[in-house]
């Protein structure tokens, strides 16, 4: 019996919603009286040893070239022999993107059942019942697994990563992938930005802003914060942002500490996809927006004469 | 070329959230029912686009449920779809529901399967992944574009802080998300069609099911919003770092 973490990577480093699944699923382990170890996939530049950080005991690394690109079918494949190699009964992954491919699949291979989004540890009295995310956010359902091996995946900022002292045994293991029959053609990648679901700040623009050319009030704020930019899915259809970042019900649902919405009303299918975030910050010039309902703090006023000394106040406090 | 495309029934986008039955049933009464938005706005209508290109592409459409969804299979019927099949079972957890998929695709021939990235009320994001699976296809997750090319398909896939092209050969599946297609409303000629279009209604496989939900609660009430006056902007940026601790 151990616990298992999928340790997503991308071009050789390890990703940041990958030390909260590592960080959850040390817990898991503690409270099952069991050793958390962590499985990696394809070539990496990070050290694995370091891993032992958040409590995890051996990485078992599979450093095969043919896994740099994800395929949920090879990766289901080695992922699969690898529980029954380390005998794991608890396997873990980020519910992001590779997880929501890899895990359903590894569910079906291996009769696991799955609870995918979870945002709370395990419940044991009576069996090993999870908390998940439904309804988009308005609710959550009390899920219980009833297979012999279990499947978790862990939303995004659901869960502080906790480091502590420790090294990990770093082990290889030789599993052979069958052939992948993806052929890959182009990544491109929006660089040197935050991504959205791993953002731990988030700066929104609605239709308030009037137009794409007022957006420096978003990105100036985010620059200095170091937080990601988002929009509303009106500023999406327009065509003022691109679309991968738009969030709500269609869109992105994302889950940062601070969401900080700028002329966005807060449709409850805006509402939907950011909801679960920690602190919600509105500024719109009608108090009867719906947002100012679902947020923590808020400035009823206009974006243009308030953001700039919202701006200038950030500046000031980060120059201190 | 024969497509399947996976129906679901979910609660309007703004359906009241609250349950029954001492929070282990969801609370339908009064509430509107439509297909779920990322089956019908990206999956199902990339499916007829592909038709409307293609004539000899068949679409077949298939949900798991009882009588009441119907209404949602017959719209999506109006929308494009060919033929229909229902599963009759109240669906249980998503691998039950996959495998009643999976079922109904096993002797189906369908070079692809298509599947919103999830639905709206679970929002597991499972059944493709689970149906390609116990069909042992390829699966391409989160697909903002799909077209075939020389008899594969070319999509193009979401990655995270990114977009990956690759090309997969068919059968394949594929979970559908924003920027496939363009929605569009059934106009009354699909309407009519519908009505004579097949709906077929099977019974469930034998299949198990791996999760049980115990019970559902709604997220505590927020305690209120804390308002500061537009002239003391830098009040609330005090308040961020002070007292909420985040910036």
């Amino acid at each position: 019996m151990s616990v298992l973490i999928f340790a997503d990577q991308s071009e050789g480093h390890i990703r940041k919603s990958t030390y909260e699944a590592l960080s959850y699923g040390a817990k898991v382990a503690e409270l099952t009286g069991t050793v958390a170890e962590a499985i990696v996939l394809g070539p990496v530049l990070d050290s694995l040893s370091g891993l032992g950080k958040y409590g995890i005991t051996k990485v078992h690394h599979v450093p095969d070239n043919g896994l740099e690109h994800m395929d949920a079918r090879c990766y289901t494949a080695v992922i699969a022999e690898a529980v029954q190699q380390t005998g794991a009964d608890t396997v873990i992954f980020s519910n992001n993107i590779t997880g929501k491919a890899v895990a359903p699949r590894l569910s079906a291979r291996l009769k696991a059942g799955l609870v995918a989004g979870a945002v709370s540890l395990p419940d044991l009295a009576g069996g090993f019942s999870v908390r998940r995310s439904v309804f988009s956010g308005k609710a959550y359902a009390n899920v219980s697994i009833i297979t012999p091996i279990r499947i978790i995946t862990l939303n995004q900022n659901a869960y502080g990563i906790a480091e502590s002292a420790g090294t990990a045994e770093v082990l290889n293991m030789t599993i052979s992938s069958p052939a992948s029959r993806l052929t890959f053609k182009s990544t491109s990648k929006v660089s040197g930005k935050v991504p959205l679901t791993e953002a731990e700040m988030v700066i929104s623009g609605g239709r308030g802003l009037k137009g794409p050319e007022h957006w420096g009030l978003v990105e100036d704020l985010a620059d200095l914060l170091g937080a990601a930019t988002a929009c509303s899915r009106a500023v999406a259809d327009a065509h003022w942002r691109p679309h991968h970042e738009h969030v709500g019900q269609t869109g992105l649902a994302i889950a940062p500490n601070l969401y900080f919405a700028i002329g966005i009303s807060g449709a409850i299918q805006h509402l939907a996809g950011v909801n679960r975030s920690k602190v919600i910050v509105v500024v719109n010039k009608d108090p009867e927006a719906p947002f100012f309902k679902a947020a923590d703090y808020g400035i009823v006023g206009d974006a243009f004469e308030v953001m700039p000394k919202v701006i200038e106040a950030v500046r000031r406090l980060k120059a201190n | 070329m024969k497509i399947l495309v996976c129906i679901s029934k979910t609660p309007d986008t703004t359906a009241k959230i609250a349950f029954t039955d001492n929070n282990t049933k969801f609370a339908s009464e009064g509430v509107q029912w439509i297909i779920n938005p990322y089956d019908e706005w990206y999956a199902l209508v990339r499916a007829i686009e592909m038709k409307e290109k293609d004539p000899t592409v068949q679409i077949q459409l298939v949900t798991v449920g009882g009588a009441d969804a119907d209404p949602i299979i017959r719209k999506a019927l109006a929308l494009g779809g060919d033929e229909a099949i229902r599963v009759d079972a109240e669906g249980q957890d998503s691998f039950f529901i996959a495998s009643q998929i999976a079922g109904v695709a096993a002797d189906g021939g369908f070079d692809l399967i298509l599947t919103g990235k999830e639905t709206i009320d679970h929002n597991g994001a499972s059944i493709g992944g689970m149906v390609a699976e116990l069909l042992d296809m390829d699966y391409v997750s989160l697909a903002v574009k799909l077209d075939m090319e020389q008899g594969k398909a070319v999509v193009t896939r979401e990655i995270e802080g990114g977009e990956e092209i690759c090309e997969a050969v068919l059968p394949l599946v594929v979970s559908c998300q924003k920027g496939m297609a363009e929605a569009r409303i059934p106009n009354m000629r699909g309407i009519m069609a519908a009505r004579s279009k097949p709906l077929k209604v099977v019974v469930p496989v034998p299949a198990a099911s791996l999760t049980s939900i115990q019970s559902f609660e709604l997220p505590l009430a927020k305690s209120g919003v804390k308002l500061i006056s537009a002239d003391h902007p830098e009040e609330l940026v005090r308040l961020l770092h002070e007292e909420a601790r985040i910036i």
